[in-house]
């Protein structure tokens, strides 16, 4: 469909989320939790940061809970049944404030998902799920969008997304029928543009260190440079908070729980990071040590997910880097690698 | 929801138990429900996750063969915690099966052809399907040769099968065990598979060989098949890594760019010469 | 800092140790570990009132030992730590030399484990102001209140395991959680498994924790986990007389008996 710009006044924020509420939507976004910034459900504007930079977590619960269960089980008449999760009860939900790294994220994840077979408590959530992005007026040290295809401004993953102009109010590029469909929810707070209103002047300028293409084809040829991986993770402590912060990191575990007559099988995040991760039951692990499992988070990202699902699974967000405890810089890293003599 | 939760375990009852080796069994599994036991298909090469609820899954190959109808097989060696508690299990007893899972070994491919499997331990399970598919389809393959080791007599698995087997004039098995794991009464080779396969001198032409073991048996047959003149295209063996999903969702059964549970289990070596080694 | 870069060039140079475990500068205003290999990378080496992360950790991390006999900075925390790992069979004296940081910066002459304890025998860092004020809120709130306080603290755990990583103590090859026979503590980030987890590590910690605070730095959604340590440290020190990496010979409360042991917790 045609993708329409549209103008939202800074004080129609305020009516545009206390319209969606009405409409029964969940609304998540970044709220100011102690020093750090987290995606929360909102039922008014007010208490939206919209200065957010990064959140510490990802959006990506809403699609990819944490723990869910994926079948119940329980002996009846000594026959055992199992049953599914009802997935229609699931609530229709708006993220709002996801900023374009995060809303591209959206498209790492279904690849996964999607991929051969369909993972329906995913699509499930995917149906019910709209995204109103917000473009960055700002970044840090840590962001990197455009080293990886992306860019302060990018629309892929957004249903509507908004730019703040100088004057506070927004730009609202319109760009799917999700988008149109909340955007006719309140019809009246989208007005015409202004003539002349420029989106790229309000966007932070994020330089560009290198190309994901430039990545994917280093580590690739790269692959059994050992000295260089282990010596970037000498540092690692192999836990998992990167993969969990992470809005496209996806692997998970399942654990049955209860007896052997009656429980749940539950599906939760699970990190490459870990030694355990490959581990067999033999003793025998594959990733015996950091180097070749922090090796695995830079291949999976920028080479094995582009080879096989035709979608890079990093979008320079930069949480991983913030998040970790021993300041493993993905940027950084990336530069260093780009920059090592094979 | 029912048909579209991937991850939902069909279920199935255990009708029959044999004790291959110490540690070692084999469930003849039927499905509960006769119309899914009825449209069930699947073909050599690939694995199922089977679940006992409440404990886990596992990953094994299905070990019978789909020329046989009505039930599936599976062979296992008690090791975890799932495996355990399928040991604890008796006939009439239920489990959870998913599958079939995996790619194929490419049979249609080997007409006419020679098939020399070699396998070690507890890594026949695999290669019996294959084996009782070929035989089933017996006059659509040239000679067939089955050379099995195990450590010990003991050890050795399906051996009311591989007395079958001896026993066909169509077929020639050689069993071995390694050095110091004869009985008194043992008939076999005595030897490493390896040393064994290289003492037969197989012959490569318009040969298929395919070989399941553990990882050093694998690396030193690849040796000595290379020796006899196979090339890697030719020779197919299946890889194991840890899984969960079994559908290439949970992101740790990878070796390089290859799920195992999607792009394997079966690969030939000279698709394994170009994997980094992490499985 | 100067002498501490002149030292570690030399230890390196002499070969006297393979590699330098210490702190350098890292993105923005942070620092990081560094591991120097060669003397004349000497240079990137830094100490400051940012250099808080217990460089001990690295001291049983497999990578690390690989590289061969190591040199690690290390102030009070870390002093403490290399004694409790001594204490409790990880390190030997002549595993390693340790290049003390006094509380004020300077550098301090520790050849073996005994200056060690002497070091640490006689030096007191007061804890964070702010922590303080934390332990002692949660100290005086009633049971229903804790109880719903650490509900709420540690309900949003997603089960990193980045405590446990960052932990001197923690180098078990592995962990309890990843017993699964039986699977003693639940595996998902749900309530129960949550708090299952970091109640037990709390209690495989008591008596040995040396109350650096590095889980609670490393926790990327700042659950306040120094406050259970804290805790336990204190009622431990209590009830025994005992501290975690004060001595390089074993001394863990939970596992010596003396016959004058208080016994009130037995009614």
């Amino acid at each position: 469909m045609e993708m329409e710009t549209r103008l939202l006044k800074k004080e129609a924020l305020a009516g545009l989320i206390e319209k969606i509420n009405a409409a029964g939507r969940k609304i998540y976004a970044p709220v100011r939790v102690g020093d750090r910034d987290e995606f929360r459900p909102v039922d008014s504007a007010s208490r939206i940061d919209l200065g957010c930079i990064q959140t510490t977590q990802s959006a990506k619960e809403v699609l990819f809970p944490r723990v869910e269960r994926i079948l119940s089980f329980s002996r009846r008449d000594g026959a055992m049944e199992t049953a599914d999760p009802d997935l229609s009860i699931l609530p229709e939900v708006v993220l709002f404030g996801l900023h374009p790294c995060d809303a591209a994220a959206i498209g790492s994840l279904r690849a996964i998902f999607t991929w051969d077979t369909q993972d329906a408590f995913f699509t499930a959530r995917l149906e019910r799920l709209a995204v109103i992005g917000l473009s960055c007026a700002e970044a840090d040290e840590y962001c990197f969008c455009t080293s990886v295809g992306l860019g302060p401004g990018a629309t892929d993953g957004s249903d509507i997304l908004l730019t703040r102009l100088a004057s506070g109010d927004f730009l609202a590029e319109i760009l799917t029928e999700k988008g149109r469909e909340l955007a006719a929810l309140s019809p009246g707070l989208f007005l015409s543009p202004p003539a002349g209103a420029d989106k790229s002047s309000a966007l932070a300028v994020v330089e560009a260190s290198f190309t994901r293409e430039q990545v994917r084809d280093r580590a690739k040829a790269g692959f059994d440079e050992d000295a260089l991986w282990d010596g970037q993770a000498l540092r690692c402590l192999g836990c998992g908070a990167c993969a969990y912060v992470c809005p496209t990191c996806a692997c998970f575990d399942i654990q049955d729980e209860g007896t052997t007559n009656r429980g749940v099988r539950l599906r939760c995040w699970d990190s490459c990071g870990f030694a355990a991760f490959t581990l067999h039951t033999s003793g025998h692990n594959p990733r015996e040590e950091q180097g070749p499992r922090w090796r695995q988070r830079i291949m999976h990202k920028f080479s094995y997910m582009p080879e096989r699902q035709n979608v890079f699974g990093c979008v320079g967000c930069g949480r991983c880097s913030r998040a970790c405890p021993v300041d493993m810089n993905i940027k950084e890293h990336l530069i260093a690698l780009l920059e090592a003599r094979s | 929801m029912s048909d579209a939760n991937v991850y939902k375990p069909s279920i199935m009852r255990i009708e029959k138990i044999t004790e291959e080796a110490p540690g070692v069994r084999t469930f003849r599994l039927v499905f509960n429900d006769p119309e899914e036991g009825r449209t069930f298909d699947f073909k050599a090469g690939q694995f199922a996750e089977y679940s006992v609820f409440g404990e886990g899954e596992c990953t094994f190959c299905i070990a019978s063969s789909p020329t046989r109808k009505g039930y599936i097989e599976c062979t296992f060696r008690q090791a975890g915690r799932v495996t355990s508690a399928l040991f604890d299990l008796e006939a009439g007893d239920t489990i959870g099966f998913r599958g079939p899972y995996g790619n194929i070994f490419p049979m249609d491919e080997w007409k006419g052809k020679n098939l020399l499997f070699i396998a070690g331990g507890i890594a026949l399970p695999p290669m019996r399907c294959l084996i009782w598919n070929c035989l089933d389809l017996r006059d659509r393959f040239g000679d067939v040769t089955i050379l099995y080791g195990a450590r010990t007599v003991a050890d050795l698995v399906y051996k009311h099968e591989l007395r079958e087997w001896a026993g066909r004039s169509d077929v020639k098995v050689v069993t071995t065990v390694d050095p110091g794991g004869e009985t008194p009464d043992w008939k076999g080779e005595i030897g490493f598979v390896p040393a064994v396969l290289e003492r037969m001198a197989p012959s490569s032409v318009n040969t298929i060989a395919i070989v399941c073991g553990p990882p050093i048996m694998i690396k030193f047959t690849f040796l000595a098949l290379a020796k006899a003149g196979f090339l890697p295209e030719a020779i197919f063996t299946t890889l194991e890594n840890r899984m969960k999903c079994g559908i290439g969702k949970c992101g740790r059964c990878n070796v390089g760019p290859v799920f195992v549970c999607k792009d394997g289990p079966v690969f030939t070596f000279a698709q394994i010469k170009d994997l980094p080694p992490e499985y | 800092m100067e002498e501490l870069r002149k030292r570690a060039g030399n230890l390196l140079e002499s070969g006297q140790v393979r590699v330098v475990i210490g702190y350098g500068e890292g993105t923005g205003k942070r620092v990081r570990a560094v591991f120097i290999q060669d003397a004349g990378q000497a240079d990137c080496l830094i100490f400051d009132e940012r250099c808080r992360q217990n460089l001990a950790l690295y001291l049983t991390r497999h990578e690390v030992k690989k590289l061969g006999k190591p040199a690690i900075v290390a102030s009070l925390p870390a002093l403490r730590a290399i004694l409790q790992l001594a204490g409790e069979c990880q390190i030997a004296e002549n595993d390693i030399v340790v290049l003390g940081i006094g509380e004020d910066g300077s550098m301090l002459d520790l050849p073996d484990f005994a200056a060690i304890e002497k070091h640490v025998a006689s030096t007191v860092r007061e804890p964070d102001p702010a922590e303080k004020a934390q332990f002692d809120l949660v100290l005086a709130m009633s049971l229903e209140e804790r109880w719903k306080y650490w509900q709420e603290q540690l309900s949003r755990c997603f089960k990193c395991y980045a405590c446990r990583q960052a932990c001197p103590m923690c180098y078990c090859s592995r962990c309890t959680v990843e017993c699964n026979q039986p699977q003693w503590i639940p595996v998902p980030s749900h309530d129960l498994g949550n708090l299952e987890w970091h109640v037990m590590r709390a209690m495989h910690l008591a008596g040995r924790c040396v109350d650096c605070g590095d889980c609670s730095r490393a926790c990327p959604l700042d659950i306040p986990l120094y406050l259970l340590n804290r805790f336990l440290i204190m009622d431990i020190e209590s009830r025994f007389n005992q501290r975690a990496g004060t001595t390089a010979a074993l001394d863990y409360a939970l596992s010596t008996f003396h016959p004058d042991d208080k016994d009130d917790f037995i009614r």
